[in-house]
């Protein structure tokens, strides 16, 4: 219980700020609701909401999953094939320096309002982070591992499964740590842009009706579930990690 | 097996230019252990590596020939300071992993045999982080046999451990290594007293091959004659080091 006392202290703490500031200045409730409003709303709404999170839910998780594969594949093939390199890293660090979200209008246009271009969003956002992340792990085998495959006459590809793959898992792991993160903000941008289902639309229909409390309650539980995402991905990665390394992280 | 064969390597190497170790010439008696002893940066590790055909960052100008007249490189087994065990593998997949890696099936009789000679039966389930040091190691060397290879080099895979558990290593590896061709780096002439039949001693100044006890190796570690090889190969380190 203790490990979750901070969190709960830093919660009643913002809540009661919030509070404060709403007490204090005295803002009406379309600028500013209070926290007491926004839970009453989010009760009321709470079929609502619940619906909108599912969709964003399978966006997101169709995402990370399409997203963590495509990175993964992309990782090996660039770890393996020096042509690969050349062609496609320059490529790569390009398109990061593109801002991923002026592409959602056109990627509401190519794939439709649907499922699909909020799947595409969070993919594109992803897919940077899981690439580069697992990518630098393959490129960075002990090379003393590497000495002793090679006196022992290995086929690079028993190398690569057998090596290189599982000395970076941890890399992947971290990776897909932030994946967890950002998935769900790559979805609300699809959302965003265009949509008729989802937290992201719930939250621009509810600010454009003035309903800032829905808006709010939106927002929050958007927040939660990245924060469970987040939470499930790690504990499944650490497990992982702990099953490979045959040896129990220290808390 | 075949009989292990000698190894001749005859050479000089540079790096970017400078000279690593100038022209030298080290032979590897068959079936023989020969310790290379020498400080850090004379470049004893990369002989080893040269014969392993390993990456060395120094270019090499010389022959490395085995006197059956059959390359060199695919008959060396590899075992270094670290143990290099593979922490997701379990001790059995860690000491079968060159057949695995050559897409070959282990022979598990084998497998049973060197799990018992290495005293790690108990032990062929459970991942390296579960072992100590010295049963690491053990790991290692088990890995090394598997094998099967008449030529073995040995970069200072004892430094690591502890005296005494330095010391069981030594005599375990001087009892299951028998028959091969030898070669191991070192900076501990205790070592060298210890194991070589044959000990050169690697400084700027090339080679200088050195006088061993006349007990059979692995010499015990109180014996006065090796105690005295061994006092003698330290005083010649520190000469030839100035």
């Amino acid at each position: 219980m203790t490990r979750y006392l901070p969190a709960l202290i830093a919660t009643v703490f913002a809540v009661t700020v919030w509070q404060a500031i709403v007490s204090i200045t005295g803002l009406p409730k379309f600028i500013l609701p209070g926290p007491a409003l926004v839970a009453e709303t989010w009760w009321t709404n709470r079929a609502v909401i619940a619906e909108h999170t599912f969709i964003t839910f399978i966006e997101v998780m169709i995402g990370l999953v399409l997203g963590a594969l495509l990175g993964a594949i992309t990782a090996i093939q660039l770890a393996t094939s020096r042509l690969a390199r050349m062609l496609v890293q320059p490529m790569l660090v390009f398109t990061q320096a593109l801002p991923v979200f002026a592409l959602a209008p056109i990627l509401t246009l190519w794939l439709g309002y649907g499922l699909w271009s909020k799947v595409a969003m969070a993919v594109l956002i992803i897919y940077f982070p899981v690439t580069s992340s697992f990518f630098d792990g393959l490129m960075r085998t002990p090379p003393g591992y590497l000495d002793l495959a090679k006196t022992m006459q290995a086929t690079p590809r028993a190398v690569l499964w057998q090596i290189r793959i599982p000395a970076a898992l941890p890399s992947l792991a971290s990776g897909l740590r932030l994946a967890a993160v950002y998935a769900p903000i790559g979805a609300v941008i699809g959302e965003w842009v265009g949509a008729s289902k989802g937290l992201g639309y719930l939250m621009l229909l509810a600010n454009g009706r003035a309903k800032t409390d829905l808006m709010f309650a939106a927002m929050l539980t958007l927040g939660v579930l990245s924060i469970l995402l987040h939470w499930a991905v790690r504990t499944a990665t650490v497990r992982l990690e702990e099953s490979h390394s045959g040896r129990s992280r220290a808390q | 097996m075949t009989q292990a064969p000698e190894i001749t390597f005859a050479g000089q190497a540079t790096i970017d230019g400078a000279t690593l170790f100038a022209p030298l010439t080290l032979s590897l008696r068959p079936g023989q252990w020969t310790c290379l002893l020498g400080g850090s940066g004379v470049g004893k590790s990369t002989i080893l590596r040269l014969i392993a055909d390993l990456e060395t960052g120094a270019t090499f100008t010389g022959t490395i020939l085995a006197s059956d007249t059959k390359p060199v490189e695919n008959r060396v087994a590899y075992m270094a300071q670290e143990d290099l065990l593979l922490p997701w593998a379990t001790v059995a997949q860690n000491i079968t992993l060159g057949a695995r890696l050559r897409g070959e099936t282990p022979d598990p009789s084998r497998l049973a045999d060197l799990l018992t000679r290495v005293r790690l039966t108990d032990h062929a389930t459970k991942k390296p982080a579960e072992l100590s040091g010295g049963q690491r190691q053990r790991v290692a060397l088990a890995r090394t046999l598997m094998e099967d290879k008449e030529i073995i080099l040995l970069d200072e895979p004892f430094s690591a451990l502890d005296a005494q558990t330095r010391a069981d290593m030594q005599d375990l590896a001087a009892e299951l290594l028998r028959g091969k061709t030898v070669l191991l780096v070192t900076h501990d002439p205790a070592e060298a007293a210890r194991l070589g039949h044959a000990i050169e001693v690697m400084s700027p100044r090339g080679l200088t091959a050195c006088a061993t006890p006349s007990a059979s190796a692995p010499r015990n570690v109180d014996d006065r004659e090796t105690l005295e090889t061994q006092g003698a190969l330290l005083k010649l380190l520190r000469e030839q080091s100035t």
